[in-house]
């Protein structure tokens, strides 16, 4: 047993990691085929001269930007009102936002735009993927700022009440400052969750916000194509180093 | 004041969360619209269709995958959250390796199987180039395809609450177990195992959830070969142009998770927020 577990142990990391390890080794091969032939970056060129590949980077940039300012502000204010006192039906809903499958979700917001569309005279776009975007990631903002909230003293809050602030004051200027690390992580996860949604993306996409993960998609659909390697493995190593420092902040 | 602060959150589950299933919950209700969308007439047509036996088999199949790959997820994830349990100042390190493939990219991570699993693909290359087979193996569409992508996507799920238990698990339940005879691996089945349950429980409804609700996994893995309730749902709203239907097998599929989760929520009461 002693032996047989760090066995066990290698080959469960080597399951979760190998995946994107040959993914990342064949996006440097020169090679179109799986057959390795040398070190080449000739696929990275390709996909940073790819036009399609360019403009669909910048709409999920703008897309999780947006998404992740706005989720991550109303998600911090509401995990602090959460804190104050306990809400149901609010963290339930939250919850109930968090186990939904993404296709439901995806397909309930694309009824709801085109029926709303008949009162309102717009169509599918960017906003509506904003909008969906901070629905399902302001979950887990809540989430990441409420842990962090469990760890602050609530007399400090009372003493500035004392001293005469208002609440909002003690909100601002005592309570806040303490969350930045949190709110920061918060909102690096929200970006990520952005940037990498597809299921519930395509749905509510319109004709001008096409964005990365969908390309992906359509690539990865019509067969093999070094140039997915290769902009999958930039997409890991971006959205992996935003973890990364996520966790760092959220656990400091 | 502290209304203010639930406000936005609470308006905008209100109008993007809500209203858009109230949407469907109507749908579900209406005849279908020739291009697509929905009539004015009521009907129950949707629901009725459900039992179809087309229909039945693949919500049979999604229970099934889900349930196997639940299963297999709680087998292979026990043994990871004990060994890192066990090891040390290093724990975090790797349960941060366990995490970290989990929040980059699910897409990148089910393409990355793809990648693995085609014709072309890395081991069938491999495999012909080493002279073990003289055409491709048909590993790519179908079933466990889509059984390997969904344990590689919710793998974590389950090690994370069991590694919680067994860094509580008091220790001197295993040396009273080692002297009464037990040896290492009884002791693990015997003593371990049942302390778990509480998290395997909670493991197993938080692999078994999005699997019943994966729509990329057996989309891209069982390229169509494999459908799941996920992918008819897509189905109907795009190809099919079915909407009431979509809708009915959204609010099915709603109903199992909703129900699932308040069973959970019952035997554990685990505070997130």
């Amino acid at each position: 047993m002693k032996r047989l577990l760090p066995l066990y142990a290698v080959a469960a990391f080597a399951f979760l990691h190998l995946p994107l390890l040959v993914l990342a080794v064949f996006s440097v091969n020169s090679s179109r085929f799986t057959v390795w032939q040398g070190f080449s970056l000739r696929w990275y060129e390709a996909a940073l001269a790819d036009a399609q590949l360019a403009q669909a980077a910048w709409n999920s940039l703008l897309i999780a930007l947006a998404a992740t300012v706005i989720s991550t502000a109303i998600g911090t204010i509401c995990a602090y009102g959460l804190w104050k006192g306990r809400s149901p039906v609010v963290s339930g809903s939250l919850y109930t936002t968090l186990v939904t499958p993404e296709i439901v979700m995806g397909v309930a917001l694309l009824a709801f735009f085109q029926w709303a569309f008949r009162f309102l005279h717009v169509q599918l776009g960017m906003h509506t993927v904003v909008l969906a975007h901070v629905m399902f990631s302001v979950a887990y903002v809540v989430i990441v700022v409420m842990a962090r909230l469990r760890t602050v003293d609530p007399a400090l809050e009372e003493a500035a009440l004392d001293l005469g602030g208002t609440e909002w004051d003690a909100f601002r200027l005592v309570t806040l400052p303490q969350l930045w690390p949190a709110v920061a992580s918060a909102g690096l996860l929200a970006f990520t969750i952005s940037f990498d949604d597809y299921v519930i993306t395509s749905m509510v996409a319109g004709v001008d916000s096409e964005t990365l993960p969908m390309v992906i998609y359509a690539m990865a659909r019509r067969g093999a194509n070094p140039v997915v390697n290769a902009i999958s493995t930039m997409i890991v190593v971006g959205l992996g180093v935003l973890i990364v420092v996520s966790e760092r902040l959220r656990t400091s | 004041m502290r209304r203010w602060f639930l406000a936005p959150t609470a308006s905008m589950l209100a109008v993007l969360f809500f209203a858009p299933m109230l949407i469907i919950v109507a749908y579900s209700l209406l005849a279908r619209g020739v291009y697509g969308g929905v009539t004015d007439d009521w009907t129950l047509e949707s629901y009725r269709r459900l039992l179809d036996p087309l229909y039945g088999a693949i919500l049979l199949r999604t229970l099934t995958l889900s349930t196997v790959a639940t299963v297999l997820c709680l087998v292979l994830g026990f043994p990871l959250a004990l060994f890192i349990s066990r090891s040390g100042s290093r724990k975090n390190v790797y349960l941060q390796l366990v995490m970290i493939p989990f929040w980059t990219s699910f897409l990148v991570r089910t393409y990355a199987w793809m990648f693995l699993l085609r014709d072309t693909g890395l081991i069938n290359s491999a495999l012909l180039a080493l002279g073990v087979i003289s055409e491709p193996l048909p590993l790519l569409y179908n079933n466990g395809a889509v059984l390997v992508g969904l344990v590689y996507s919710f793998l974590p799920f389950v090690v994370l609450p069991l590694f919680a238990t067994l860094e509580r698990l008091d220790k001197s339940l295993l040396e009273a177990a080692a002297d009464l005879g037990a040896r290492p691996w009884e002791a693990v089945l015997r003593v371990v195992v049942p302390l778990c349950a509480p998290a395997f429980r909670a493991g197993a409804v938080l692999t078994f959830i999005p699997c019943l609700g994966a729509y990329l996994t057996p989309d891209l893995l069982g390229g169509g070969k494999t459908v799941m309730a996920g992918n008819l749902i897509q189905n109907q709203f795009t190809t099919a142009r079915d909407w009431p239907f979509g809708s009915a097998v959204s609010l099915v599929l709603m109903a199992v998770v909703m129900v699932l989760l308040i069973v959970s929520m019952r035997s554990q009461r685990e505070d997130l927020l």
